[in-house]
């Protein structure tokens, strides 16, 4: 740790309303360039507790940076979290409005629903299988607060993983009954094909994913509660949206999930 | 203007001794300024020709050029085709000699067609190819190519059987009833690791798109797609460059497996 609790609280509050009052910002670590992991899931925590004393819920957690080509996108080579809000969920087949965000980007996923929790260290693809009420295909918008989406690995944990939209499509999956590894999913912007790919693009597998966060937030004591949503992270490249994108993903076996931006 | 028979004859002969011989020729494009993708196919039957009086027998029909990272790749924008024959046809898992019959191999994961009626183009349907289709499996192609250096154009690959080398059905054949070809997913592993994944809907938007366009595309030239053949619809994910002691595993969500040994 490098940040005192006061530069942490700044750093929250700076961040949290670049993400409220949409504006791009410079990367934290510009000001802070010996800010490590444990100062940016400090500021995230900060962030989130901000949200929670307004009387916000966290419903769940997203991984990023899961997949080679986001990792590639981005020149990354390890994983991050960050948390969901229940405001940041808009319906299936629903509006989604750009003036809320800064210069947002769609990519394709599988989201796990828990009924047990799941708790580090050692937690392994076979306790979140059994853990998992069910999988739904899901769109996550990305929307990262950095300017042209240019960060580092620490400045993008501050910043709750670029976390800022999700849809679920509403065709509920048993773990049990899927090949999620194999899935296949195609994202199609305006009726064109842009991105597509399967459930391996997550680290392997899914699921590994989502072991990978409970032994993540083992590390800070914590937990994934049962009832939570857990985006595992992006089968597909992330493809930018403007207003007037109309977009569509399909999932093998779990139908669609659409939304329009305006 | 068309090239002369002569031409097409010489070239057709000259890819099949390379393509015996394992060597490679220059692009026919650098060769000849005018050559037309018509002039190209008659090159390619001259070439099957050869094959054919050489013992081989036809077994099916490959899609190539379908998906938008092949295309991107070759800079070629359009799908052609090209003759599959029993020699070509290895056993999953089988060994594949580099050495002895193939000159710059690379890897595709494709989802093959068996089909159990003839297809007449033009005017096939998306039903029509479903109905026709027996049933569909994981396969790889392993295309190479006899221009020097891969350095083909759409001519190119069209007179040198669409850059076909051996191919490989997978270990299950299920009814395209039994699967959505349009999402089903694709994961390609080289030498167990993951290089690629995809889904159906990247060759064409679907493989079924993909045999459709074959039907009706030969249908023109009075070619039809015969009950029984095996119809390999194109990749799925990127070309992957292999050499001998690579291994390639590839499967498709819903389906099935393929793999092969390269020595």
């Amino acid at each position: 740790m490098s940040l005192t609790q006061e530069q942490i609280l700044a750093l929250a509050e700076h961040l949290e309303n670049a993400e409220l009052a949409p504006h791009d910002v410079k990367k934290v670590t510009d000001d802070y360039p010996d800010m490590d992991f444990h100062d940016a899931y400090a500021v995230q925590e900060a962030i989130r507790a901000r949200k929670e004393a307004r009387g916000t819920r966290i419903v769940g957690m997203k991984m990023g940076l899961t997949s080679r080509a986001k990792m590639q996108q981005m020149g990354v080579d390890t994983p991050v979290y960050g948390f969901l809000a229940d405001y940041f969920e808009r319906p299936d087949s629903g509006e989604i409005k750009v003036s809320e965000l800064i210069h947002p980007k769609v990519e394709a996923e599988i989201a796990f629903v828990t009924k047990k929790a799941l708790r580090g260290p050692g937690c392994h693809v076979g306790a979140v299988l059994a853990a998992t009420d069910f999988v739904i295909p899901a769109v996550e918008i990305i929307d990262s607060r950095y300017e042209n989406f240019r960060f580092d690995l620490v400045s993008v944990v501050a910043d709750n993983a670029s976390s800022s939209r999700f849809v679920t499509g509403t065709t509920m999956g048993d773990p049990a009954q899927l090949d999620l590894r194999n899935m296949g999913m195609v994202l199609e912007k305006n009726g064109q094909i842009m991105e597509l790919g399967a459930g391996a693009a997550v680290l392997g597998h899914p699921a590994t994913s989502i072991a990978m966060l409970a032994n993540m937030l083992a590390e800070r004591g914590q937990e994934i509660p049962a009832g939570s949503l857990i985006l595992s992270g992006a089968v597909t490249a992330a493809i930018p949206v403007e207003a007037g994108d109309s977009i569509v993903m399909r999932a093998q076996g779990l139908g669609s999930v659409s939304m329009r931006f305006v | 203007m068309a090239l002369t028979d002569q031409q097409i004859q010489h070239y057709g002969d000259e890819l099949y001794q390379a393509l015996r011989h394992r060597r490679t020729v220059a692009p026919l494009t650098e060769r000849e300024a005018d050559i037309s993708i018509d002039d190209a196919y008659h090159i390619s039957l001259r070439m099957l020709e050869q094959r054919l009086a050489d013992g081989e027998r036809v077994i099916g029909k490959k899609i190539g050029v379908t998906s938008k990272a092949v295309q991107n790749m070759l800079n070629v924008h359009q799908p052609d085709f090209g003759y599959l024959t029993d020699r070509m046809l290895f056993a999953n898992g089988d060994e594949m000699p580099i050495s002895e019959q193939l000159i710059a191999p690379r890897a595709e994961g494709e989802i093959a067609f068996i089909l159990k009626k003839d297809l007449v183009g033009p005017g096939i349907t998306h039903a029509e190819v479903l109905a026709a289709t027996e049933c569909v499996m994981p396969c790889f192609e392993i295309v190479d190519s006899r221009i020097r250096d891969w350095q083909i154009r759409i001519q190119d690959t069209v007179a040198d059987n669409a850059s076909c080398g051996l191919f490989v059905l997978g270990d299950r054949a299920i009814s395209p009833r039994q699967l959505d070809l349009v999402t089903c997913g694709m994961v390609m592993e080289k030498n167990g690791q993951i290089c690629a994944t995809g889904a159906g809907a990247a060759a064409l938007g679907s493989p079924v798109n993909c045999v459709a366009w074959l039907a009706n595309t030969l249908g023109r030239f009075g070619i039809k797609l015969e009950a029984g053949e095996v119809i390999l619809s194109g990749s799925l994910v990127p070309l992957q460059p292999v050499a001998a002691g690579d291994h390639v595993h590839v499967s498709v969500g819903g389906l099935g497996t393929a793999s092969v040994r390269f020595v």
